[in-house]
């Protein structure tokens, strides 16, 4: 028989379940990445156990990617350690905001958490935080099957190698950022947030141009939020 | 199976690098007062963040790709979001294949 809860406290059990649930459609766009992952990393020179290892300690995508194109023999930390550094300095962010919406979460908690932040899981959290309250069993039923596919489909990848196809001829590059789309979406309030948008695209666009790398980024979010401050200042004086 | 040490070393240097930009966002917020203007900002950073990182591939890759982009949007409006990025990868893969 399922626990009885009062209102203030949610069953775990059903929590985690409904983290499950709802990181699905990501468990399905990461597997095929992770796969690619596996594959690029083979044609590098990495051993099956050093790419599991890079997955399972680093657990960051777009910084695993950029790592694999400046990879040299022997490999240079100071290259790849200063690359993870600014492709994940978005991060600082995102912690910052998903932060403040850990009321549930004791402090321990919050930075076991914090190790798991990955984009599409901290947009999960930031999305079911706009909804109901965000707690520890719901943000561990997302990450746990999110972290095992990703560790999982990163070997897979490296065993299989050569044998896998460019996923782009099916569309399954797209699924990321057909996810974000939908999560923007999810994020619209009305034209305040049709400022940051643009703004933020229109930064992202323009330092994707011109600087190499992934600088576009850290550019966009603080264009984003550079004109969100800009906006409550002169709404601020306006009252 | 093997295991080079200059890889390890790489490897350990990037999840260091990593654990740091994860867990500053953090300290931050805790040694930081949170007023409203503040919090309006931080309000902003998803929607930002999130926008930053598809721009490239919305406005500038090709049209497969910013008519795709425009098909989810407009289906998550509607639809769920599974049936939404299977609108989206489906028409990315249309349009790639039609040669667009």
């Amino acid at each position: 028989m399922l626990q009885q809860t009062g209102p203030a406290g949610k069953n775990p059990v059903r929590e985690f379940l409904g983290g499950m649930r709802a990181i699905f459609p990501l468990i399905v766009a990461v597997l095929p990445i992770g796969l690619v992952f596996g594959a690029v990393s083979a044609t590098k020179g990495l051993s099956a156990l050093e790419t599991t290892l890079m997955s399972a300690l680093v657990f960051a995508g777009g910084s695993q990617f950029v790592a694999m194109d400046i990879w040299t023999h022997p490999a240079s930390w100071i290259g790849v350690g200063f690359a993870a550094l600014l492709v994940n300095i978005r991060h600082v962010l995102m912690g910052a905001s998903i932060g403040t919406k850990m009321q549930c979460f004791s402090g321990i908690k919050r930075y076991i958490a914090m190790l798991f932040l990955a984009d599409e899981l901290w947009a999960m959290a930031e999305f079911r935080a706009g909804t109901t309250r965000l707690t520890p069993a719901w943000y561990a039923g997302i990450v746990t099957p999110f972290y095992l596919t990703w560790v999982g489909s990163s070997l897979a990848g490296a065993l299989l190698g050569a044998f896998l196809g460019d996923p782009a001829v099916i569309g399954l590059d797209f699924a990321f950022p057909a996810v974000f789309i939908v999560l923007v979406m999810g994020f619209w309030k009305g034209r305040e947030t049709g400022a940051v948008l643009a703004a933020s695209g229109i930064a992202a666009v323009a330092v994707h141009h011109f600087v190499p790398g992934v600088w576009y980024i850290a550019a966009g979010a603080l264009a984003g939020l550079a004109m969100a401050l800009w906006r409550g200042r002169a709404r601020e004086q306006a009252a | 199976m093997t295991l080079d040490p200059n890889t390890l070393l790489a490897i350990l240097a990037m999840a260091a690098a990593t654990i740091f930009t994860r867990i500053s966002g953090l300290v931050l917020i805790r040694y930081v007062e949170i007023n409203e203007n503040r919090r309006t900002a931080i309000e902003a950073i998803p929607p930002a963040v999130l926008m930053a990182v598809i721009a490239p591939t919305a406005f500038a890759t090709g049209w497969a790709e910013t008519l795709a982009c425009v098909a989810t949007a407009v289906a998550a409006s509607r639809l769920p979001m599974l049936a939404s990025v299977v609108v989206g990868v489906a028409t990315a893969a249309l349009l790639r294949a039609a040669g667009l």
